[in-house]
């Protein structure tokens, strides 16, 4: 079909969340506890509960679509195992979910046909979602889907999107593939689109609650949540996983595990020295947790590897509190490049006072006592 | 000492603000420098007892933000010293813009570092145009020392003194990386106390114009020209 002709009644009707609810054959007291799930999830103070309801009864479900570039769909794993609010809930009933490679059941020219109906019919009012980052070397031929580049694909789809949001450290600042030496110069999708909201959700993969959240804040109140300098939603990122880890204390106390191993590990001690990159990452881990809030990697015994900072394939070795200096080979640490500058320091001072004397004694006592005058 | 008669004059070189500066520095950066050394490199200092009884790291890196604090104050007094205060400590004599200062630091390169005979060794009186140098690049270093290590901070603190400087942010990567140029940057440090240690010693063995007493009492003794 193009796009000439009507579109199905799916698309042409769009129902607000409590419509849609109503038909489903739920009651309205399942809708307000689905309200206040959401608002839960979202970060939404509990008195702000009436405009959660007000707005899901109001507002029609925005379409979204959802691609996938360069990733591992690590995210979309997450995403279909948040618990609060179910997952199932959202993806297949709370948002209309017009277009995602993963879960959709269309494939080949329906899947495209797909994308396209919602990007003509709801110019301006669907959901880009973006899982992966974009290649843009050699033209962007590094990942193509239905004979389309990556590139093509995402800057078309963002022209009339109403907001994006950057699923995944990949789509965020690019992770892996874009680590040295970047051989497809993958991009993040904030480097590409511009003039867009952008809500950049990194982790490898991110929280899937965090996701769920972040979709929720979307879908209640139509606009973007408050983001921090790096455009990710301050509800969940504006704390940083060292000031809310329980093992906190150890750290402050100096009590330190100096190997997986050991004693200290067992205790339970904090993992600084064996590279937790707790201290500088912004994420909702600790508070959160993963799994139904099972449990996060520093709670199992491993500590934290910065997934959801830019940059932190290439900040490792992960298990190495000072990582390898960029620049001066794998083992090269800050300490090493500056003791032997130190030591190349002590050898010149060595060297100038070893020449000073020879000097001295080849120009007589009565020279050096006229001194540098 | 010397079998020559010198005429000398004592000369007033290091004001007040300058040594108060000097010493406040001196201070602060070796106190930097070493618990900055143990927040990277934290000693297997153990004891049984649990965490919530001591908290000796926590007081590490109080002092170190405290010692930063003091940093900032002691290059604040100087910076307006060098607007205030006399020729030797004015900005005009370390932001080399003349060429007569150029041409000193060539001449003190040769005559102090190669130690080559032929040069006019009559330096200024005040900092020599090598050292002035040597003192910018202390100061471009420290500044980015401040501004990384405030941006590092301001991720951990309710204060909005730290908040001003998260537009370093842009610069960097990650606070990760950040960090890394922070801590490589404070070597600057020890590789700048091994020279100037050894070459203020040089000097005051050599010239005898009482360069170690000048930063405590701020005189030096020159010749009579």
């Amino acid at each position: 079909m193009n796009a000439k002709k009507p579109l199905p009644g799916k698309l042409q009707k769009r129902l607000t969340l409590w419509e849609q609810m109503r038909s489903h054959g739920h009651s309205r007291r399942d809708f307000l506890k689905l309200c206040g799930w959401l608002a839960a999830a979202a970060g939404i103070e509990a008195g702000a509960l009436s405009k959660v309801v007000h707005a899901l009864e109001t507002k029609p479900r925005p379409p979204v679509v959802w691609f996938h570039f360069q990733e591992c769909t690590c995210c979309s794993e997450s995403f279909i195992r948040s618990s609060h609010p179910l997952v199932a809930d959202i993806v297949l009933d709370k948002i209309s979910l017009d277009y995602t490679e993963t879960l959709q059941a269309a494939a080949g020219h329906q899947a495209e046909k797909s994308l396209h109906d919602t990007m003509t019919k709801y110019k301006g009012q669907y959901l880009m979602l973006v899982e992966g980052s974009v290649p843009t070397a050699d033209g962007g031929v590094h990942c193509c889907i239905g004979g389309r580049t990556a590139l093509d694909i995402v800057t078309e789809a963002a022209r009339d999107a109403q907001a994006i949001v950057a699923w995944g450290s990949c789509a965020s600042n690019g992770c892996v593939q874009a680590a040295r030496p970047n051989p497809t110069s993958a991009t993040p999708i904030h480097k590409i689109i511009s003039g867009k909201p952008i809500i950049n959700v990194p982790g490898c993969p991110p929280i899937g609650e965090v996701m769920a959240g972040t979709i929720v804040h979307l879908l209640t109140f139509g606009r973007i949540p408050q983001l921090d300098s790096q455009g990710r939603p301050k509800a969940f990122y504006s704390r940083r996983v060292h000031d809310t880890c329980y093992r906190r204390p150890n750290f402050d106390a100096g009590l330190f595990a100096e190997s997986f191993d050991d004693e200290n590990a067992r205790k339970g001690y904090c993992l600084y020295k064996l590279g937790c990159r707790g201290p500088t990452t912004y994420n909702a881990c600790a508070v959160t947790r993963w799994n139904e809030g099972v449990s996060f990697p520093i709670q199992s015994g491993h500590g934290c590897i910065g997934c959801s900072e830019a940059g932190f394939w290439d900040n490792g070795p992960f298990y190495e509190e000072l990582p390898s200096f960029p620049g001066f080979g794998i083992e090269s640490t800050a300490d090493s490049i500056g003791l032997t500058a130190v030591a190349a320091a002590a050898a010149g001072v060595a060297a100038h006072a070893a020449y000073a004397g020879l000097r001295r004694k080849a120009d007589g006592e009565k020279d050096q006592d006229k001194g540098g005058e | 000492m010397t079998s020559q008669s010198r005429s000398l004059r004592l000369v007033y070189v290091w004001e007040k603000p300058v040594r108060l500066f000097h010493w406040l520095n001196a201070l602060s950066l070796i106190v930097l420098g070493v618990t900055g050394y143990i927040i990277g490199n934290p000693p297997a200092l153990m004891n049984s007892s649990e965490a919530s009884f001591s908290y000796w790291f926590g007081i590490n890196r109080f002092i170190h933000f405290l010692a930063a604090y003091i940093f900032v104050a002691a290059w604040i007094i100087r910076l307006y010293w060098s607007f205030a205060g006399n020729a030797h400590a004015r900005w005009s004599a370390i932001v080399m813009l003349k060429k007569e200062q150029w041409g000193e630091v060539f001449r003190v390169f040769m005559t102090d570092i190669l130690q080559v005979k032929g040069y006019d060794t009559r330096h200024s009186a005040g900092h020599n145009a090598l050292a002035c140098a040597s003192y910018l690049v202390l100061g471009l270093v420290s500044l980015f020392q401040v501004l990384s290590g405030f941006t590092l901070y301001a991720g951990m603190s309710a204060s909005w003194f730290p908040g001003l400087f998260t537009w370093v942010m842009r610069f960097f990567e990650s606070e990760e990386s950040l960090r890394q140029w922070h801590h490589i940057s404070m070597w600057f440090f020890a590789v700048f106390l091994i020279f100037h240690l050894y070459i203020i010693n040089f000097h005051d063995q050599r010239e005898r114009k009482g360069l170690f007493s000048s930063i405590f009492n701020g005189f030096k003794v020159l010749e009579k020209d």
